[in-house]
């Protein structure tokens, strides 16, 4: 609102300028970016991105492990298949809120969406640079169309998915915009676009999963299953559950100014609730993982190396961050939900790169070497999280995303 | 306030019946391919070619993998086509070699056992059920191929390809390609046979219908029991592939993937979408249903 003032004075330029400057002159804004958390974004960065300027001169052999046999590398075992599900954000939390009225989870209902909308903004990123011809990426949807491939599905999906998100989100880029009548359009479509998003989301999150069905030989049996797009499915759930438990706890530490009291004073409550809903995804979940077992009849693989490797999964990153959030949510403690929420998280990530790199080609000799990725490939991935978190930063600081804007009480 | 919230709602249920008809018209879509993928129809090629490779008669001199580099205009190995040393590790085709051969110490064999590995041309290729943009096709002759003017290197055929058989070019920046074995199919089309077949000095690969080569094949098994293991590798492997195999030694000794299903990898994925126009068509009912239900609470609310 002081933007407000400040803003009706000034020329269409200068307006501008105080939006990106958040109202401060420039020199005081650019002393405010020396911090040291920003140096050391700074640092990867400017390793990162000549790294990725690499690639597209060099070639993805220079920049990471994939090969022959391991066609897929980190840069999509963690920017896409643990990144989508940690994206689920939007969808739940406009579900829950639009569809079946649980409003008092409005504070949290922006967080979600722009959680979720750049979470495969960045998907598609990393995809970029990882795909052979990423100027090609609109084939699947305009020159050639594969519809027997679950490729083709994530490729439409993904698409169109981070369309609706972008519009879901809009509101919140117009307000800040002052663009007062664009912006009752875009509310008007925001129930359209929930079902649209929930739909959509349902379908690739299971995708993803589906995606190995075309894999038999070449996954552990252990992690191959009939059931494999259920398993994405439900555990997307609950990972964005915990990813909006996860964000709305950074964001209410390090961006306080930028929250308003409808946030802060009730993300507590809201946080034991989200963990309740998450307890009940992760129940089912663990209990079709379990099912999953008996019904392909594994249990003698359990006794083995691999086995072994399955339980850490399946106990120590679904059952007990499983058992924490329980504990939180009969204590009424955000804080013990906060920690079961960020253990949930790491299960969900770790199921994914299983999946995706650790246990896929378990057979072929030599596995755990070829796995490795190089260093480069490490700092083309952290320079991308960089991006990532500095982006979403500069979008909390701007616009009404913690808070309402005052100029809009019909708001969000 | 009141009057204007109602005239939102109406709106809103509006939008909420387009997106409905929209979904409906993009299960309608989707919908075709699960159809299609319902009924694989494999009878309309009778006489597709196929390879039969006898790995008791390869004796690993590599005039195949050289053959196949002139006719392909490949470029020049790293270690000569007439050199042993190659041996020593386990090759597989790449980007500049569409076929090796490899060489195994077997159980129960007193000569080492050579095995020529490429692109097996399966029956129900897993790499074009799995491309996004069709860059495969199964020839009405028998050779699948791939067309580098749709690909986009996803590299997901290669994931699906239960054979290790595509390779990439990760050493190209701009213009990657998928690279793997054509079974030679100009030459095929122009009534030839494929380079490899035909340069092998010992006869141990043979060019031919493959309803012909797995007569063949059971006919070598049923005459010299005692040199053949009582399979034709290729033959059911995932859904049949049009490279064929015979062998000495039980195949898993030989790297040949074992635990492939009958039955088309794609089949895998069929349920999955033919749910997929489903949930078109029922999640909007249900989710506008929700929506209905909660609206009157969300306006007091
Ligand atoms: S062997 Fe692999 S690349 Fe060749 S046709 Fe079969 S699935 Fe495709
Ligand atoms: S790499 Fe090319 S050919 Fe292979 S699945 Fe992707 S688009 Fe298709």
């Amino acid at each position: 609102m002081n933007d407000n003032t400040i803003a009706k004075a000034e020329t269409y330029p200068a307006r501008i300028a105080g939006k990106l400057t958040m109202g401060m002159p420039l020199s005081e804004y650019a002393r405010g970016l020396v911090t040291p958390f920003n140096v050391v974004c700074a640092v990867i960065l400017s390793v990162g991105l000549p790294l990725i300027g690499l690639r597209f001169l060099r070639g993805l052999a220079t920049v990471t492990h994939a090969s022959n046999e391991y066609p897929w590398s980190i840069l999509l075992g963690w920017g896409l298949f643990s990144g989508v599900p940690l994206s689920a954000t939007g969808y739940v939390m406009a579900t829950a809120v639009y569809i079946f009225g649980f409003r008092k989870y409005h504070p949290l209902v922006r967080l979600g969406v722009l959680t979720g909308f750049m979470g495969y903004l960045f998907a598609v990123i990393y995809l970029l640079i990882d795909i052979g011809r990423p100027w090609r990426i609109y084939y699947p949807m305009a020159v050639s169309y594969g519809p027997t491939s679950v490729l083709f599905l994530v490729a439409w999906h993904v698409s169109t998915y981070l369309t609706v998100q972008l519009l879901e989100f809009s509101p919140a880029i117009l307000e800040w915009l002052n663009a007062r009548r664009t912006r009752k359009w875009a509310i008007l479509i925001t129930v359209a676009m929930t079902i649209a998003g929930v739909i959509l989301s349902t379908l690739h999150q299971s995708a993803l999963g589906a995606l190995f069905l075309m894999a038999p030989g070449k996954l552990h049996p252990l992690w191959y299953s009939a059931f494999i797009p259920v398993f994405f499915f439900i555990s997307s759930i609950y990972a964005g559950l915990c990813m909006v438990i996860a964000v709305s706890t950074v964001a209410s530490k390090y961006l306080k100014d930028k929250a308003d009291e409808s946030f802060l004073g009730s993300l507590d409550g809201l946080t034991v609730g989200l963990g309740k809903a998450a307890c009940v995804g992760m129940f089912v979940y663990f209990t079709l993982r379990i099912i999953g077992v008996a019904h392909e009849d594994q249990w003698a693989l359990l006794s083995t190396r691999y086995g072994g490797w399955f339980l850490v999964e399946v106990l120590l990153f679904v059952l007990v961050p499983f058992l924490v959030l329980t504990a939180g949510v009969k204590r009424g403690s955000a804080r013990i939900v906060r920690f079961g929420a960020f253990h949930a998280l790491a299960g969900v990530i770790l199921t994914r790169l299983n999946i995706s790199i650790l246990m896929f080609n378990w057979n072929l000799p030599g596995h755990f070497q070829a796995i490795v990725p190089p260093l480069r490939e490490v700092f083309i991935v952290l320079s991308i999280i960089v991006l990532h978190i500095l982006i979403f930063r500069w979008i909390l600081n701007r616009m009404p995303v913690l808070r309402e804007d005052p100029a809009y009480p019909d708001s969000h | 306030m009141d009057r204007k919230g109602d005239g939102k709602m109406e709106l809103k249920r509006r939008d909420f019946l387009r997106v409905a008809a929209l979904a409906a018209g993009g299960a309608a879509f989707l919908g075709r391919p699960a159809d299609a993928l319902a009924s694989p129809d494999l009878s309309g090629w009778p006489d597709r070619a196929g390879m039969l490779t006898d790995l008791t008669e390869c004796v690993g001199c590599r005039t195949c993998e050289s053959a196949c580099n002139a006719a392909n205009g490949l470029p020049a190995p790293d270690v000569p086509f007439d050199e042993k040393s190659v041996f020593d590790r386990k090759r597989r085709p790449t980007a500049s070699a569409y076929t090796v051969v490899n060489r195994y110490e077997a159980k129960g064999s007193a000569n080492p056992v050579y095995r020529k590995v490429q692109c097996n041309h399966c029956e129900e290729p897993s790499c074009a059920a799995a491309c996004p943009v069709r860059a495969y096709t199964k020839t009405p002759e028998g050779p699948v191929l791939y067309d580098k003017d749709v690909c986009f290197g996803c590299r997901y055929c290669m994931v699906a390809c239960p054979f290790y058989a595509p390779a990439y070019d990760y050493e190209s920046a701009l213009e990657p390609r998928v690279v793997k074995c054509t079974m030679c199919h100009g030459r095929i089309r122009a009534g030839g046979i494929p380079a490899c077949a035909g340069s092998c000095p010992v006869g141990a690969i043979t060019f031919g219908k493959r309803k012909e080569l797995l007569k063949i094949a059971r006919d070598r098994i049923r005459r010299f029991p005692d040199r053949y293991v009582e399979q034709v590798y290729g033959e059911y492997e995932a859904g049949g592939t049009g490279w064929l195999y015979l062998s000495g030694v039980p195949f898993p000794q030989l790297d040949f993937p074992d635990n492939l299903p009958k039955k088309p990898i794609v089949e895998n994925t069929k349920g999955f979408l033919s749910a997929v126009p489903l949930v078109f068509t029922l999640w909007p009912a249900l989710l506008g249903l929700c929506y209905a239900a909660n609206g009157n609470k969300e306006e007091k609310g």
